[in-house]
């Protein structure tokens, strides 16, 4: 086992306040992919995760957003060790995770927990409700004699009926579903959560709810949430801190009031202005910046910058001579006197809403 | 804007009435539809929101008569004044294709994986124009691909279906139905599998087909930030009905019906800041077996007791075209989501027992 | 309790539990009560069965006593008919039915519970494991089952479990193989990736998830194996190599009887006829199940 290390330094201008309580720097996942036949020699890589870096602190809500094949959910597995990093730090309580085998990761899963997306998949169908609640504490010997006390309890803090508990997961509707994931994944009561897209598949007037039980469990149990989403309205209720991701790489990191009233990055301003507000007065007066086609493949991402494909910036503002630093130059994460990390060359904050 | 007056008799291009559609299962009779009426002025948008299980599918599915045999539907559908509902399903595929095309969320349902997509929409174009030469029908192929946002069209008209992604997809789904030069576009969900960047376009290429074409546009979906920005009017479905319909700006800011009320407090705002959402409670009612009275009656605040005996009707409830199935419209003017529906989280007393209690056990095996 | 409501907040009946769906038990079962064919095999299987089993305490004639009547044609006193030695062929076919299905049964439980840990562990773990454990199935599978059972059971003395375990041993490979590609799939499913990030062992995704999801397909396989199971046996006894006599199986009764095909037709017709019954009846359970747990079949949902 390692040593108990000290934290280490904080990235400069992520913002956020407390302790950290996950650290991730240079996170990086590739997925090989292999060719046809008998033979399937590694032809390639998808580069789902490419050096992300960022903290996540004590009571916080760091969101993550990003659209389909941005990374954002092979990075909350990867930050799990749920698939094993390719390569990169990922350092909770002084230990680094990247390097424990399953059986040393097991302890570490009591503070570690996640809730899944889909709440139909996430719970086995053959086993009791009570069962799948119970089951955490079963791993982590806990269950003992008050263990079907604490499964009420849980049942009942989610807001589900303890009664219910003898039920199969498919007799409940799906925000009882995701509330049931809710009580696995405090049974152990964790330090952090990571959130896995936890609202997208329900119903605007379920999801409510249950973001609303998300934001009473983390206050009162000051837990730490990393918040995988695509719905970038549903960040804005939620997250403390956003981050941005797109293609593997976070693009732009900062407080969620900033990220969404000044935007700096084009790809998040194209995301933010992409998200219809449902008042149709503002809607229909919006300025909107569009961006071309569609998120490139990840096996071949394109070389510097890798929005430059679609960025309306690179498309129509900047020269041809401006243009060879997105094609040539991987832009960093630095502030770049938007008052926050920014990895556009050209970044600019504009305010859209 | 349109008035919706049965009464009235003019030129809609789509007049919807008393439509049920009912789905026999071994449990019972699934009431998927429950007399669903609207009617759809030449060149207006109406959008149809609704959660799932709503029936807003399904009437979209019956209107264009692509419902499974098994189902059963009454009421009556009306085309340009033409009765559609009991017609062939060879008369019908005449009027799919000329006066009504239907845009799906998955488009792979309306597109054939094994041809060119080029080939597919100039097949459709000479269906409509026999004298269209085979050249002459490419070219207008690649211009239709080039109008909804495909880029270099001349390169993918060749292109096979599985060669491209899902938006591009969609979009080759707008240029067919743009195609056919329909009356009326029927969008189920078109953007419900796409990113929101690709989202925006596909919008984008839905406006630029109706702008192009003249047809007006029926768009279901769940998300009623679409809806504020494309249509002019809107319903709103609630197990198999409509539960309050009007101009799209009465909706979003004088909803008089409980429902649509507690979907808009429900939704996180990209626009503002809010400190609590307002949930609706409960879940929506299975449609087997429907007890009477107001179907939304379990989850609403306002309920009293000739909610659960009565089923309100669609009545006036505010100006001109603003219809609300609920009997007390009236007492929802000028109310915020927040004053009628409660802010619902966590048990706080759970909760704070929670907090307090200790893990039974601190050691652990492993 | 509904969906959004805290618990101390007033219970609400209605509304809660819209997804009206039946548990999967129950919906395999209907569709299997309804799959009519199946449902007259196995009112007629679970009737030979309970013959074979419960109708040699009531009969009054044991499968090794002799009786003082022999070669005689079937009738009220012999309702199957005797044999040249004088033993009464009912009191034997019951005795052989008995034999032979506590061997098939036999044969379907062992393989399948090999076949299915098997299957489980080599799809679970994939790549080396699964590679070695899946040629392992594979040689088993190309091992002619009847020749190898020849020499084994041979020498074995003819005992009915002996001969159960040496068939089940050649036949797990098969339930290994359907359930590892159903454990493949399984093991993807989301509940999976739960239970390893709640921090469960290996052992307990398979035994607690990864089986009993997988139940379908091996209930299925099992069935057609009692099938399989008694074929096998009725031909290994038949060509002498399987049940010995004193006691006696269905194939014995057949191998006993074919040099009296045409003088005492009874002996030969009648236990071949319930090898064929036992034999058809199993498969119309087995495709009855089969349907019943196919997916394909659920109702049209909205």
């Amino acid at each position: 086992m390692t040593a108990p290390a000290a934290l280490l330094p904080p990235l400069p201008g992520h913002g956020g306040t407390g302790e950290p309580v996950l650290q991730v720097r240079d996170l990086v996942k590739h997925f090989p992919v292999l060719s046809r036949g008998v033979v399937r020699r590694r032809v390639g890589d998808v580069h789902a995760v490419c050096g992300v870096s960022f903290d996540l602190h004590e009571n916080e809500t760091l969101g993550l957003v990003g659209e389909s094949g941005s990374g954002k959910t092979t990075l909350a597995r990867t930050v799990l060790n749920l698939e094993r990093a390719t390569s990169g730090s990922v350092r909770y309580g002084g230990r680094e995770l990247t390097e424990l085998s399953r059986r040393r990761m097991r302890p570490l899963r009591r503070d570690l927990q996640i809730v899944f997306q889909d709440p139909y998949a996430s719970l086995d169908p053959r086993i009791s409700v009570h069962e799948i609640i119970a089951e955490p504490l079963r791993i982590h010997g806990r269950y003992g004699t008050r263990g079907a006390d604490e499964v009420r309890e849980l049942l009942r803090l989610v807001g589900l009926n303890p009664e219910h508990g003898n039920r199969f997961a498919h007799e409940f509707s799906g925000g009882q579903r995701q509330r049931i994931g809710i009580a696995r994944a405090l049974a152990l009561r964790p330090r952090v959560i990571v959130l896995d897209e936890p609202v997208s598949a329900l119903d605007v007037s379920i999801q409510a709810g249950v973001l609303n039980l998300l934001m009473d469990l983390q206050s009162e149990l000051g837990l730490s949430f990393l918040f995988v989403a695509h719905d970038l309205s549903v960040m804005r209720h939620v997250a403390g801190r956003v981050a941005v991701m797109y293609l593997g790489r976070l693009v732009e990191i900062a407080p969620a009031r900033q990220l969404f009233a000044r935007p700096a990055h084009p790809y998040t301003q194209a995301l933010v202005s992409a998200i219809p507000l449902p008042d149709p007065r503002k809607e229909r007066a919006r300025k909107r910046i569009t961006v071309q086609g569609d998120v490139p493949s990840p096996v071949r991402p394109p070389s510097g910058c890798r929005f430059r494909t679609r960025c309306p910036k690179f498309a129509a503002q900047l020269t041809e001579s401006e243009r060879t630093a997105c094609v040539e130059e991987v832009p960093a994460l630095a502030d770049r006197g938007s008052g926050n990390p920014v990895a556009c060359h050209y970044a600019e904050s504009i305010e859209l809403l | 804007m349109t008035v919706i007056d049965p009464g009235e008799e003019s030129g809609a291009v789509l007049d919807v009435t008393g439509l049920s559609v009912e789905f026999p299962t071994e449990d019972g009779i699934v009431r998927a539809v429950r007399g669903v009426g609207y009617r759809l002025e030449r060149g207006e948008s109406l959008g149809i929101v609704g959660e799932s299980g709503s029936g807003k599918s399904v009437t979209a599915l019956a209107v264009m008569g692509l419902l499974p045999r098994s189902a059963r539907v009454r009421g009556s559908v009306r085309f340009e004044g033409a009765e559609l509902l009991g017609l062939s399903d060879n008369q019908l595929s005449d009027v799919r294709g000329r006066g009504i095309a239907m845009v799906f969320q998955d488009p792979m349902t309306s597109l054939n994986p094994v041809y060119p997509v080029g080939y597919q929409i100039a097949e459709t174009l000479q269906r409509h124009h026999p004298d269209l030469t085979k050249r002459a029908a490419r070219e207008r192929a690649v211009e239709l691909l080039g109008t909804v946002g495909i880029p270099s069209p001349e390169r993918r008209v060749d292109a096979y279906p599985h060669e491209m992604s899902g938006g591009m997809r969609q979009r080759v789904v707008i240029a067919i139905a743009m195609a056919n030069d329909p009356d009326v576009i029927i969008a189920d969900e078109p953007t419900t599998a796409l990113d929101v960047t690709v989202q925006a376009q596909i919008l984008d290429a839905l406006e630029t087909a109706r702008a192009e074409t003249g047809a007006a546009l029926v768009l279901i979906t769940h998300d009623l930030g679409v809806v504020a920005g494309h249509t002019d009017r809107v319903a709103v479905m609630y197990a198999g009905r409509i539960v309050e319909t009007g101009p799209v700006e009465d909706i979003f800011y004088a909803p008089r019906m409980p429902y649509t009320l507690g979907l808009l407090g429900s939704l996180p705002r990209l626009d503002r800041e809010e400190e609590r959402l307002t949930p609706i409670t409960g879940s929506p009612p299975s449609l087997l077996n429907l007890p009477p009275g107001c179907p939304f009656a379990p989850r609403c605040p306002l309920r009293r007791e000739v909610c659960d005996s009565t089923e309100p009707p669609l009545h006036q409830a505010g100006p001109v075209g603003h219809l609300s199935a609920c009997h007390f419209a009236a007492e929802l003017v000028g109310a915020g989501a927040d004053q009628v529906f409660d802010a619902v989280g966590a048990d706080a007393e759970a909760l704070a027992r929670f907090a307090d209690t200790a893990p039974s056990t601190e050691e652990d095996p492993a | 309790m509904t969906d959004t409501e805290a618990g101390t907040q007033r219970p609400r009946v209605d509304g809660e539990f819209t997804v009206r769906q039946r548990t999967q038990t129950q919906l395999v079962l209907r569709r299997f009560l309804r799959h009519r064919a199946a449902m007259i095999s196995l009112a007629v299987f679970l009737l030979i069965v309970l013959w074979a089993f419960v109708g040699p305490h009531l009969w009054h004639y044991s499968y090794r006593k002799y009786t003082p009547d022999n070669s005689q044609p079937p009738s009220w006193k012999h309702p199957f008919g005797t044999d040249a030695s004088g033993y009464d062929a009912y009191a034997q076919i019951m005795r052989g039915t008995q034999t032979s299905l506590k061997i098939a049964i036999l044969i379907a439980l062992g393989s399948t519970l090999v076949g299915a840990v098997w299957g489980a562990v080599a799809g679970f773990y994939r790549g080396f494991v699964d590679a070695v454990m899946m040629r392992v199935a594979d040689l088993v599978l190309t091992l002619p089952l009847f020749a190898i059972a020849l020499v084994i059971s041979s020498r074995s003395g003819g005992s009915w479990y002996w001969i159960a375990v040496v068939i089940a041993g050649l036949t797990w490979a098969y339930v290994a193989r359907v359930v590892r590609s159903s454990v493949l799939s399984l093991r993807e499913k989301e509940f999976v990736e739960a239970a390893r990030a709640l921090g469960a062992s290996d052992a307990r995704i398979i035994f607690r998830h990864l089986l009993p999801n997988a139940l379908g397909p091996i209930i299925v396989n099992a069935t057609v194996l009692v099938a399989t199971g008694i074929l096998t046996e009725t031909a290994l006894s038949f060509l002498g190599f399987g049940v010995q006599p004193p006691d006696t199986s269905l194939g014995l009764l057949v191998a006993q009887a074919q040099t009296a095909v045409d003088t005492r037709p009874w002996l030969f017709y009648i236990p071949g006829a319930f090898i064929i019954a036992i034999a058809l009846t199993i498969n119309f359970i087995g495709d009855g199940l089969r349907d019943a747990f196919d997916p394909r079949q659920q109702r049209v949902r909205q």
